[in-house]
C-alpha cells in the first residue's frame, strides 16, 4: 500500500496568484530564477532570492510542509555536496580546522553554505512549479514555448503528447502494481525478505506482467486515438488556448528585474 | 461446529486520518464452514474486494480478527505466510498475473514458494492442470500464446495448485463468453468435490450466483445487511433492489405472477425450479 502513497503528480488545486499565472510565464520565470541561482556569488544575492522564494511560497498557499516534504529524498544530496565543498575548497590563509589530510578553510564553509541554499532553493522553486501547475498545463507551456524549435524539425509536439501520457499513465501504472502484488503475495511470493539478489529475483514476477500490461495499454491507447483520426500536431487546434494576461507581463518583468538585481548586487563587494 | 474462516468484527478505514479517510468494512462478522459454496454478491465499491483480501492477510485489519481454522492470523508472521496458502485468492482477471516462460512454470509457482519437494510440486501442477482441463501439451507452452480463457484457467491452475482448504475466487467468470463461463464454473465445482475445500465466489451476478452457491451473502456499504440460502435471499427482493442488485429474472416473473394472485411460491430463482412450480400448479389446478 506504500506504493500509494508516493506524490508524483503532485499539483495541488488552488486560486492562488501564482495558480494563475500563465504556466509559460511560470516556466519562464523558473528559468529566470534558476539562471540567477547560479549567477548570484555573494550573500545579498542569495538573500534577495530567499526573500523571493518566500514571498512566492507565502502567495502560493501550498505550505511550507508541502515543499519541506519534498526535500526529503534530496536530504542525502545535499548533505553530500556540503561536505565535499566543505573539504575540498582551496583557500587562502590559515585553515580553520586541519586534520589527517584535509584543511577546512574560510572559503569552504562559506562555498558550502552557498551551495546547501542554492540546492535547496532550485529544488523549492521547481517544487513551486509542479504544485501549483496541472501536469496538463505544463506540457501544453512547453510545448508553446519550444514551439519555434519546430521550423528546425524537432519533434516538440510528439515530444509533448508523450510527455502528457507518461503523466497519465503514472497513477494507472501504481494501482497496476500494487493489485499484481497482490496477486503474487497470494500465490506465496516475497517481496520483502532475503538479500539483494534474492530481493531482485523476487521481482521478475511483479515486473514481467507490469510490462506486458503497459504494452498491452499501449497498443489500446494508440488505436484508440487513431480511431479519433489523431495524425500528429499538424493542423491541430486546442480546447485550452493559452493567453497571456496583463499579470503575466508583470510577473515576467519582475522576474528580469531580479535577475538585473542579483547582477547588480554582485558587482558590490557584501560578504 | 466451528467455521473454517471467520471474521470477528471486523473493520477496515483506507486513508485513516486523512481527508481521503474512508470507512470500507464496518465490524463485519462473516464466516464460511468446511465444504461449503458460498457466493458474495455486491456492487463495485460495496467493500466485497477488500473483504476477501483480509481473508487470507493481504490487508490488516484496522480493527477486529480474521481467524482461520480458529487461529487468528495475525498473531505472528509465521500464521499469516500459513494463512495465505490455506485460503487461495484468485484476484479478478488473473490471467494479467502471468510471468513465466511456460505454462508449467507458471502454475508450480505457488507450490514452489510453499517449499515443497519437486515430485510433489509435479504432482499438484499436474493435478491442478487436470481439474482446469488443461492438456499436457499446453504444459510446456508460453502463457503468452495462450487464448484469453485458456490463459484465466492457467491463472486458476495456479492458485488451485497450492490446494488451499478455502478457494476464493473474485469475478472468475468476468469478459468470458457463456461457454467459457459454463467451463469455468465446472473446473471449479470439479475442485470443490474432489477436495472437499470451501468455495468462495464473488460475483454481482445474480443468475449465476443462484445457480452455484449453497448459501449467499450480500454486502453493501462495508456491511452484510443479507444473508442465507439463496431463496431465502432472493425473497428481500425490494431490499435487493434498493441496493442495486436486482434478484434473478425467474424470481421476478414469479413475483409478478404472485402479485397477480397466481398461487405460485415467490422464491424459486432457477428455471428447473420454475418448471416443477409451474407443473405442480397445473396438476393443483387438475389441468394435467
Amino acid at each position: 500500500m506504500a506504493l500509494k502513497d508516493i506524490t508524483l503528480g503532485q499539483f495541488f488545486p488552488g486560486n492562488s496568484f501564482l495558480h494563475k499565472l500563465d504556466p509559460r510565464c511560470k516556466l519562464l520565470l523558473v528559468v529566470f530564477f534558476i539562471v540567477s541561482l547560479f549567477v548570484a556569488k555573494n550573500a545579498a544575492g542569495y538573500g534577495l532570492m530567499l526573500a523571493v522564494l518566500l514571498i512566492c511560497i507565502l502567495a502560493s498557499k501550498v505550505g511550507f510542509k508541502a515543499i519541506l516534504r519534498g526535500m526529503k529524498p534530496i536530504f542525502f544530496i545535499v548533505v553530500f555536496t556540503a561536505v565535499l565543498n566543505l573539504l575540498y575548497t582551496p583557500g587562502t590563509g590559515t585553515p580553520l580546522v586541519e586534520f589527517w589530510i584535509f584543511h577546512i578553510y574560510w572559503e569552504g564553509v562559506r562555498t558550502a553554505i552557498f551551495m546547501v541554499f542554492r540546492i535547496m532553493m532550485l529544488i523549492s522553486c521547481t517544487f513551486l512549479l509542479t504544485y501549483t501547475t496541472s501536469p496538463i498545463l505544463l506540457t501544453d507551456a512547453l510545448e508553446s514555448l519550444l514551439g519555434p524549435l519546430k521550423t528546425l524539425h524537432m519533434p516538440i509536439h510528439e515530444l509533448a503528447m508523450m510527455m502528457s501520457i507518461a503523466l497519465r499513465f503514472i497513477p494507472t501504472l501504481i494501482e497496476e502494481t500494487d493489485k499484481i502484488m497482490a496477486a503474487q503475495k497470494a500465490r506465496g511470493a516475497d517481496f520483502e525478505s532475503g538479500g539483494l539478489v534474492q530481493k531482485a529475483k523476487s521481482l521478475i514476477p511483479l515486473l514481467v506482467p507490469l510490462f506486458i500490461s503497459a504494452f498491452r495499454r499501449a497498443d489500446e491507447l494508440a488505436v484508440a486515438m487513431e480511431c479519433r483520426c489523431y495524425h500528429g500536431g499538424e493542423g491541430r487546434t486546442r480546447m485550452r488556448q493559452l493567453k497571456y494576461a496583463f499579470r503575466d507581463y508583470i510577473a515576467l518583468a519582475l522576474g528580469l528585474g531580479l535577475c538585473a538585481a542579483v547582477f547588480y548586487l554582485n558587482t558590490l563587494g557584501i560578504f | 461446529m466451528e467455521p473454517i474462516i471467520e471474521t470477528q468484527k471486523l473493520s477496515h478505514i483506507y486513508s485513516a486520518g486523512t481527508p481521503f479517510e474512508h470507512i470500507a468494512l464496518d465490524q463485519i462478522d462473516f464466516s464460511a464452514q468446511k465444504g461449503e459454496y458460498l457466493g458474495i454478491i455486491g456492487h463495485t465499491g460495496s467493500g466485497k474486494s477488500t473483504l476477501i483480501q483480509h481473508l487470507n492477510g493481504l490487508l490488516k485489519p484496522t480493527s477486529g480478527k480474521v481467524l482461520v481454522e480458529g487461529k487468528d492470523i495475525w498473531q505472528d508472521k509465521a500464521t499469516t505466510r500459513w494463512a495465505r496458502f490455506q485460503v487461495g485468492l484468485v484476484f479478478q482477471y488473473p490471467e494479467y498475473q502471468l510471468f513465466e516462460e511456460t505454462v508449467y512454470k507458471d502454475i508450480s509457482f505457488g507450490p514452489k514458494n510453499m517449499g515443497l519437494n519437486e515430485q510433489e510440486v509435479d504432482r499438484r501442477v499436474r493435478e491442478a492442470a487436470g481439474f482446469v482441463g488443461l492438456a499436457d501439451s499446453v504444459l510446456e507452452q508460453s502463457p503468452f500464446e495462450l487464448s484469453g480463457g485458456q490463459k484465466r484457467r492457467v491463472a486458476i491452475a495456479g492458485v488451485i495448485a497450492m490446494e488451499p482448504a478455502v478457494l476464493i475466487l473474485d469475478e472468475p467468470t468476468a469478459g468470458l463468453d457463456p461457454v467459457g463461463v459454463e467451463q469455468i464454473l465446472g473446473n471449479i465445482r470439479d475442485y470443490h468435490k474432489a477436495k472437499n475445500a470451501t468455495i468462495i465466489i464473488v460475483s454481482h451476478s445474480m443468475e449465476e450466483m443462484a445457480r452455484t452457491a449453497d448459501r449467499l451473502v450480500v454486502i453493501n456499504d462495508g456491511r452484510i445487511p443479507i444473508e442465507g440460502a439463496p431463496a431465502e435471499v432472493f425473497s428481500h427482493g425490494e431490499e435487493l433492489e434498493a441496493i442495486g442488485l436486482g434478484v434473478p429474472q425467474m424470481t421476478r416473473i414469479f413475483h409478478r405472477l404472485n402479485a397477480l394472485g397466481v398461487d405460485v411460491d415467490p422464491s424459486v430463482y432457477t428455471v428447473e425450479q420454475a418448471k416443477t412450480a409451474v407443473m405442480e400448479l397445473l396438476k393443483r389446478k387438475g389441468m394435467m
